[in-house]
């Protein structure tokens, strides 16, 4: 089925974000990013090289993993438990403006996990959501501040985001197959 | 992830069970580094400890753990129960259960205790020490501890030495020694050696020499003085003679060794205060990641319980 993105799509629509996020944030001070388990955190990293381009000044990077935060772990018998794996925050969230980062914007739950389990790291002075897909379906009032590609889609489809990282190259793929939820 | 949903032995595990558990305390070991320690998983989970012989160490890091993960917990402390007035174990954990607990975290004099439990009950039973039998969760922190320390558990030697008839961290610590593919050496004097030993896959000495030579792990037990009715040793000072971890016998272990011992210490008995305060010592070390050990178990067996809801 469809590639909707390949590798220079993608590298351009993060070059876009970092120049609009320093265009909103007026440089890159007070700054940090923070990617989601598992693919925000190869994006963040990415987006932290691209500010470092343009501005010249280094983005403290993070990784968060919301396992512990999920609001559907104890809810239904679907399996074993996910595996934890572990939230790495070296800064002081404290006062900064933090860049969420994930891959695909779907229902909102994720992101509304991860905001709880940043504000348990302390008092950011706000938080903007940077994601790479927006495919819409949103079951929580959550909203991104900077999409890569608004993609429509129905709830049959999956969209599978693969980075050169993690899965050996980068394309974003619209399926058919109706998949579990990322 | 995790086959059963009781953990009542390291007998039970397999080893990819051992290294998920393992690698689920690696990720919880960050919480405890955190301004707010506590995550919110086990919300509206009830876990109760029942504690049927003396502890500090252990209920303390099984009730931390719990709160950690927001678990409303209750420990009941036996001296005030009815278990005084002569209820059977079988009704006081029955009538704990009419309160609809998710789990029952419990420790007990008699081997056994919380086997019988599981079959009877409906809570997800977690032994936290039966009698001369088991102490799963202590085996599973001491792993851990060697694991940040060495990298690895297979192929490295470790020591136990000390009183090995009535302790149920060595029969726990072999299995899963043996599991994870470490050489075990059991250390200590004839009459405080199991008869059954050899069955336990491990080598036995009784020279203290011979068992920490080139080791990578020295790992102490304590003397239980309080399950010894017979005379097992002459005195504490010809044990300690014979047996104690003094620095000079430290030193015949590998330049990195690490000194470890499940507390409570006996000083001067079973190891010396310089080894135990000295820098090789990681027995602290154990007390905080028992913490972390637990908050995974919890975790990997409360998803265990909602899948056979």
């Amino acid at each position: 089925m469809p590639q909707v993105m390949d590798a220079d799509r993608m590298a351009r629509a993060l070059t876009r974000i970092a120049h609009e996020i320093v265009e909103r944030n007026r440089g890159t001070s007070e700054l940090a990013l923070v990617g989601i388990r598992t693919r925000g955190v190869p994006l963040a990293r990415r987006i932290a090289h691209a500010l470092k381009h343009i501005t010249g000044e280094d983005v403290p990077t993070g990784t968060l993993d919301i396992t512990l935060y999920r609001d559907d772990l104890m809810r239904h018998a679907v399996g074993p438990q996910p595996v934890v794996r572990r939230t790495d925050i070296a800064f002081s969230i404290d006062d900064r403006r933090i860049l969420l980062v994930d891959d695909v914007l779907y229902t909102g739950r994720t992101i509304r996990s991860a905001l709880d389990a940043l504000i348990d790291f302390g008092r950011p002075r706000s938080i903007q959501l940077i994601v790479l897909v927006d495919r819409g379906h949103r079951e929580l009032p959550i909203k991104a501040d900077y999409v890569g590609k608004n993609l429509p889609t129905s709830t049959r489809q999956s969209v599978q985001v693969r980075l050169q990282e993690i899965d050996g190259e980068d394309e974003v793929r619209l399926d058919d197959a109706p998949q579990e939820a990322a | 992830m995790l086959k059963s949903r009781h953990l009542l032995g390291i007998a039970d595990l397999a080893p990819e069970e051992i290294a998920a558990i393992l690698d689920t305390a690696e990720a919880m070991t960050e919480i405890a580094a955190r301004p707010i320690k506590k995550v919110p998983t086990l919300r509206g989970r009830t876990v109760v400890n029942l504690f049927f012989e003396p502890s500090t160490r252990t209920r303390t890091s099984f009730e931390v753990a719990e709160k950690r993960l927001s678990a409303d917990t209750l420990s009941v402390a036996v001296a005030q129960s009815s278990v005084t007035k002569g209820e059977t174990l079988l009704d006081t954990v029955r009538n704990l259960e009419a309160m609809a607990p998710d789990m029952i975290v419990m420790r007990h004099a008699s081997s056994g205790a919380p086997h019988l439990l599981a079959r009877l009950c409906r809570s997800a039973i977690i032994n936290a020490g039966d009698g001369m039998h088991e102490h799963p969760t202590q085996a599973l922190l001491d792993a851990f501890t060697i694991r940040a320390h060495k990298g690895r558990l297979d192929g490295l030697k470790v020591a136990i030495v000390g009183d090995l008839l009535h302790s149920r961290v060595l029969r726990s610590n072999v299995q899963l020694l043996n599991k994870m593919g470490a050489e075990v050496w059991a250390c200590g004097p004839p009459t405080l050696m199991p008869a059954d030993l050899p069955r336990f896959g491990v080598r036995a000495t009784t020279a203290i020499d011979e068992a920490v030579d080139g080791a990578d792990v020295v790992m102490m037990l304590r003397i239980q003085h309080e399950r010894m009715h017979g005379h097992f040793i002459p005195s504490t000072r010809e044990y300690f003679t014979l047996f104690g971890l003094t620095p000079a016998r430290a030193a015949r272990a590998k330049p990195d060794v690490i000194i470890m011992h499940p507390g409570p210490m006996n000083r001067g008995v079973e190891i010396d205060s310089d080894v135990a305060d000295g820098p090789y010592s990681v027995i602290l070390e154990q007390v905080a990641n028992g913490v972390a050990v637990r908050m995974a178990v919890l975790y990997l067996l409360a998803g265990q319980d909602a899948v056979t809801d």
